[in-house]
């Protein structure tokens, strides 16, 4: 691997509250080469979404206990003094969100909006700034970018939406794109053509992608790796074809099986849902965390936190099963039923 | 903009037909005792007393007295207020004459305390919420607490008693005779009244703020703000600010506009002649003519202030459109 441009170091994030600690992000280490695509899946409250908001530096030490280290270009940013974080956030590290309907200022022109991120990073008249602004809007495919710069973000649709989110994001150039469920508040249709975006603007900008998901169906043509992050921790991790084709861990089954099928064969078949309701993160389930929901437990798993051991160089999964029962129980449960 | 102006004006006329026409069905069909008896005193004839009933038109349907009164009310030279129906059946002195006395007073009063409140209650509200759970937020909401429970007439007293009557650095109470308002507010005859009709406001509006802003700054386009690598001075002042302070424009609007229809306790306390003091005379004495009057004046205040507010929101709020 070269060296990589963001590697996060037993990161750790602890949010104090009035019923306990809640360990949203306990213990998690990755790395991401320049302009990979890593996918980040799990359930609502895996710890996916807190990671990179700490990494963009939105969670603070005010709100949470942040342990590890976040190196990015060499930095560590956790160490990184407020003003100095400012300026990699936005510029060097951008970040799009969930909903776009509510994710743009309503009182501002979206063209202002993007001048405003440009302006704040590059010492640049008004009117290049909005050259630019307009120049990216073009970019991301917005038709007539000019007249639809001086328009209201409710003046666009929720696709429309994303696209200008997305042209902010990379107005900068940054080396980092988070992608924090860009398509899960969108309709089907306009999903894929924000991914197809996403691909290409990040050849273009030559970018690192980062999307977060709770849909493997999403992630599976657009990711060069992917991670599966379970009640704050990664419990496997690897390249495209681990994940799809030799899960090891029974949570990426799960996972698996519930994708819905819409072909012949499954047309009369029921969902597949992952029995259970993922863990507190308070009170979270000693030894693996899995345990509770997962079919395949026995005595090691209630007692022992299993680590996240490679299989081979890249494939690694959190799970105490033997690599063969692994093999052996895919093949069947989940393999068998595609 | 201009079809919705129109009709919006229209509307405004319509609630104040309305209004018109409901103060006349109390007052005249609830009268508390008969407006021609007690102008003509108790020791008259059964003559004197026709006579002033038809000298008031009470003699006529009730449809020509309402007519009498309403066309009184058409802002037109000659017409409006005019003093053949206009007068107080009380000590017969027209009705427009003590408004637009009296007018000049509430008006300085309400505008005043309008300013004296925005000037405290907004940066109070924008600092607590800034520093939420700190000492200083702490102490504001105690503040805002205070201010909200303190009685206008006990606080009104409190301020007359400390400043003026210990202290001697607030003028007495009052607007002495040959003194117009004017120069009452440039001798500071003003200050105490602003700062006791003010203070109520400003604990509210402080708390509204707050509320607002704190709300505004959970918002994902403050997130997207901060992700821009905006200063979070910048991410308060122009994204959440701009969000937070939007609706306090409304309640700013409905509540000048309902001052100036009159301030009864702080004008009594103050002894300040305004619109409040002459609308509560009025309606203890059945003076129906001048009731009528502050009723519409009141009644004209807070639909024009709907209406500015209405406008005013299509200014601040992209997404407000009128058609």
């Amino acid at each position: 691997m070269p060296e990589p441009l963001l590697e996060v170091r037993d990161l750790s994030v602890h949010f104090p509250t009035d019923d306990g600690l809640v360990k949203a992000v306990d213990g998690i280490s990755f790395a991401l080469a320049p302009g990979e695509t890593l996918g980040v899946v799990g359930e609502s409250g895996s710890g996916k979404s807190v990671s990179f908001l700490t990494v963009m530096g939105l969670i603070t030490e005010e709100q949470a206990q942040i342990e590890g280290e976040i190196v990015f270009q060499g930095q560590d940013l956790l160490k990184l003094p407020v003003e100095e974080m400012r300026n990699v956030r936005g510029a060097r590290i951008s970040m799009i969100f969930q909903d776009p309907m509510t994710s743009l200022h309503p009182y501002y022109k979206v063209g202002a909006q993007i001048s405003e991120a440009i302006r704040t990073h590059q010492k640049i008249s008004k009117q290049e700034a909005r050259e630019q602004a307009v120049e990216m809007l073009r970019r991301v495919g917005i038709p007539r970018p000019d007249e639809r710069a001086d328009q209201y973000p409710h003046e666009f649709s929720g696709g429309m939406r994303q696209r200008a989110m997305i042209g902010m994001a990379l107005s900068l150039n940054p080396d980092l794109l988070i992608a924090d469920e860009p398509t899960t508040a969108l309709d089907v249709t306009v999903q894929a053509q924000i991914l197809d975006l996403i691909d290409r603007l990040k050849q273009e900008f030559n970018a690192a992608v980062v999307i977060i998901t709770h849909d493997l169906g999403v992630v599976a043509e657009h990711c060069d790796h992917i991670q599966v992050m379970y009640a704050g921790k990664i419990i496997e991790a690897g390249d495209r074809n681990d994940i799809y084709y030799k899960a090891h861990h029974p949570y990426t089954w799960g996972l698996l099986s519930s994708i819905p099928r819409l072909d012949e064969s499954g047309a009369h078949e029921r969902l597949n849902p992952i029995r259970g309701l993922p863990p507190s993160l308070i009170f979270v389930p000693p030894g693996c965390a899995f345990h509770p929901r997962c079919p395949h437990v026995f005595d090691k798993c209630r007692a022992e936190i299993p680590a996240l051991l490679p299989a081979d160089g890249h494939h690694a999964s959190a799970c105490h099963l033997a690599l063969e029962d692994k093999e052996r129980i895919f093949q069947e449960a989940v393999m068998a039923r595609r | 903009m201009g079809r919705y102006l129109i009709r919006r004006t229209l509307f405004l006329i319509l609630v104040l037909v309305v209004v018109s026409l409901l103060t006349f069905l109390i007052f005249v069909k609830l009268p508390a005792a008969d407006p021609a008896r007690r102008a003509v005193g108790r020791a008259t004839t059964p003559e004197n007393v026709e006579n002033a009933r038809r000298a008031f038109g009470l003699d006529k349907p009730i449809y020509v007295q309402y007519a009498r009164f309403a066309k009184g009310l058409i802002p037109w030279p000659g017409l409006f207020l005019n003093e053949d129906v206009y007068y107080s059946y009380g000590n017969f002195v027209p009705v427009k004459e003590e408004i637009f006395r009296r007018l000049p007073v509430t008006v300085a009063l309400a505008v005043g305390a309008s300013v004296v409140w925005v000037l405290i209650g907004i940066p109070i509200g924008i600092v607590s919420a800034v520093r939420r759970r700190s000492l200083t937020d702490r102490a504001a909401m105690v503040f805002a607490l205070l201010g909200v429970s303190a009685p206008v007439f006990w606080l009104a007293y409190l301020f007359l008693y400390l400043f003026w009557f210990k202290l001697g650095w607030a003028p007495s109470s009052g607007i002495p005779i040959g003194t117009t308002v004017l120069e009452a507010v440039v001798q500071g005859r003003f200050i105490m009244p602003w700062l006791v009709l003010a203070l109520a406001f400003a604990a509210f509006y402080a708390r509204m703020v707050r509320g607002n802003l704190i709300e505004t700054m959970g918002e994902d386009y403050i997130r997207t703000a901060r992700a821009k690598g905006l200063s979070e001075r910048r991410v308060i002042y122009r994204h959440g600010l701009r969000a937070a302070l939007t609706p306090v424009v409304t309640m700013f609007g409905l509540d000048l506009a309902g001052l100036l229809g009159g301030v009864f306790i702080t004008e009594t306390v103050f002894n300040l002649p305004g619109i409040g003091q002459y609308a509560v005379n009025a309606i203890f004495n059945n003076d129906f003519p001048s009731v009528m009057g502050v009723t519409i004046l009141g009644a004209f205040f807070i639909a024009l202030g709907t209406l500015l507010v209405d406008v005013a929101y299509a200014f601040l709020d992209p997404r407000v459109r009128y058609t």
